[in-house]
């Protein structure tokens, strides 16, 4: 397809890889975290890690929607589905996430709540234009990309005076749970990765903006780079990271220049300013409580906040000790430093979030990367 | 995107496949526009100037690199 194979050209990728090659200074380490998930899908399935240089690493980050949702708040859809009034309408990576004793909404479903996969948000609203009996409920998640939707949804909801649509919204921010990892890299004692940069998102970016990474490369001193989704962006980006740890710089670059500009989506962000508000504070996975990372529905807009119409109860919920996923949502651990890796926890059933979506850190490495593992311990 | 339809939508294909999705976010809009499409929505619109920027950057940076080596 026109703007992605010419992309993926391998040729271009290997002389890319042995620019990166000569650019390394092999007298230092370098670590940098892809924050989104679609980058971390890209890096393992193009194996790009093996293009790299051994002292170049790429360290995974929080930016899957699915992954970062808390239990607490995946046994809240789950009860509201429950409810025999209720339509949950949700889309197709949450079904399996997996949420406290085993409960997940595919199972959820079998047992006869009636939860419907939809691939748009405007989907939700046909459903509940079509069977007005029914209370729809639209259970949102996501990063600014998925954002703007929701709050058109809630907006036609509000035009087309619906009074049987509503939304569970769980809604965060990319910024928010940057700035968390920098100024708490580690976790329950045990030590954070070094980090020397970031690859920016690519979608989100195109919604908000490149320059609202501006922040970190000047608060922090962290070179970022905003970053296509296909393989020879992600080099690039790798190979501009490089280039400003040698030259002592910290600025936010933009490799994808054809979707993003410093200022971002200004329509996208009008639609949301006008329906969403911030949180003081929302749980993530692995983060705990991040303040001002989370949005929620405006009074204005109070019709269409499920959480007020059903007076949902706020759930907390541990995750399964045995499970990793908070520590591999920050970087501090990989997917197979974890116990049930490929053992209890496959995509098939999957014990954490990070297994679940394709752009989890471990279904990634389960799907592409853990072939390379042999052959990577062999020339360690 | 092939071809606008009322109320902000818009016929798209991708690759062959044909989709409709809204581009209320993206407005305006005209046939031949390549977008990126998330959930439904067009997103953004792919500049093709700077797309062409970035490739011909991608095969002079190739091509050094291949001068470069041994």
């Amino acid at each position: 397809m026109k703007y992605m194979d010419e992309y993926r050209d391998g040729k271009i990728a290997r002389s890319i890889a042995a620019a990166i090659a000569a650019a390394a200074d092999p007298a230092r380490l370098y670590h940098f975290m892809e924050f989104c998930g679609g980058h971390t899908h890209a890096i393992s399935r193009y194996g790009l890690e093996d293009l790299l240089p051994g002292n170049v690493r790429m360290v995974h980050g929080p930016g899957c929607p699915v992954c970062v949702l808390p239990i607490g708040r995946i046994d809240m859809a789950i009860r509201l589905a429950q409810r025999p009034e209720v339509t949950l309408c949700t889309y197709g990576d949450l079904m399996r996430v997996p949420g406290s004793h085993g409960a997940s909404l595919l199972r959820a479903k079998a047992a006869g709540a009636d939860i419907r996969m939809v691939y748009s948000t405007l989907d939700a609203i046909a459903i509940a234009q079509a069977e007005p009996e029914r209370q729809v409920v639209f259970f949102a998640i996501g990063f600014e990309t998925t954002t703007p939707p929701t709050a058109l949804a809630v907006k036609l909801a509000c035009a087309r005076r619906l009074t049987n649509f509503t939304v569970f919204c769980n809604h965060v921010l990319t910024p928010p749970a940057i700035r968390g990892i920098l100024e708490h890299p580690d976790l329950d004692g045990v030590e954070g990765p070094k980090l020397d940069g970031f690859i920016g998102p690519a979608h989100v970016s195109a919604v908000i903006g490149s320059d609202a990474f501006a922040e970190f490369a000047r608060d922090f001193e962290k070179p970022v780079v905003v970053a296509g989704f296909e393989p020879l962006d992600v080099m690039q980006a790798i190979l501009m990271l490089i280039r400003q740890v040698n030259d002592g710089r910290h600025a936010v670059e933009n490799q994808y220049i054809r979707a993003v500009s410093p200022q971002g989506n200004r329509i996208a962000q009008a639609e949301v300013a006008e329906v969403f508000e911030l949180r003081e504070s929302f749980e993530w996975r692995g983060f705990g409580a991040v303040p001002a990372s989370g949005l929620r529905l405006r009074e204005a807009y109070a019709g269409f906040d499920a959480e007020r119409r059903f007076a949902m109860p706020e759930i907390s919920a541990a995750d399964n000790p045995a499970c990793e996923c908070g520590a591999i949502l920050r970087g501090i651990k990989r997917p197979t430093d974890c116990k049930l890796f490929g053992t209890l926890c496959t995509p098939e059933t999957p014990m954490g979030s990070c297994m679940v979506s394709s752009e989890g850190a471990c279904a990634a490495h389960w799907t592409y990367g853990r072939f390379r593992d042999h052959a990577r311990r062999a020339v360690a | 995107m092939i071809e606008l339809l009322p109320d902000q939508m818009a016929r798209v294909s991708l690759d062959g496949v044909i989709k409709v999705v809204s581009v209320a976010l993206v407005a305006p809009i005209t046939v031949g526009d390549y977008v990126i499409v998330h959930v439904g929505f067009a997103l953004t619109r792919i500049d093709p100037e700077e797309a062409q920027r970035t490739l011909a950057l991608l095969a002079e940076m190739g091509q050094i690199a291949t001068e470069a080596a041994p």
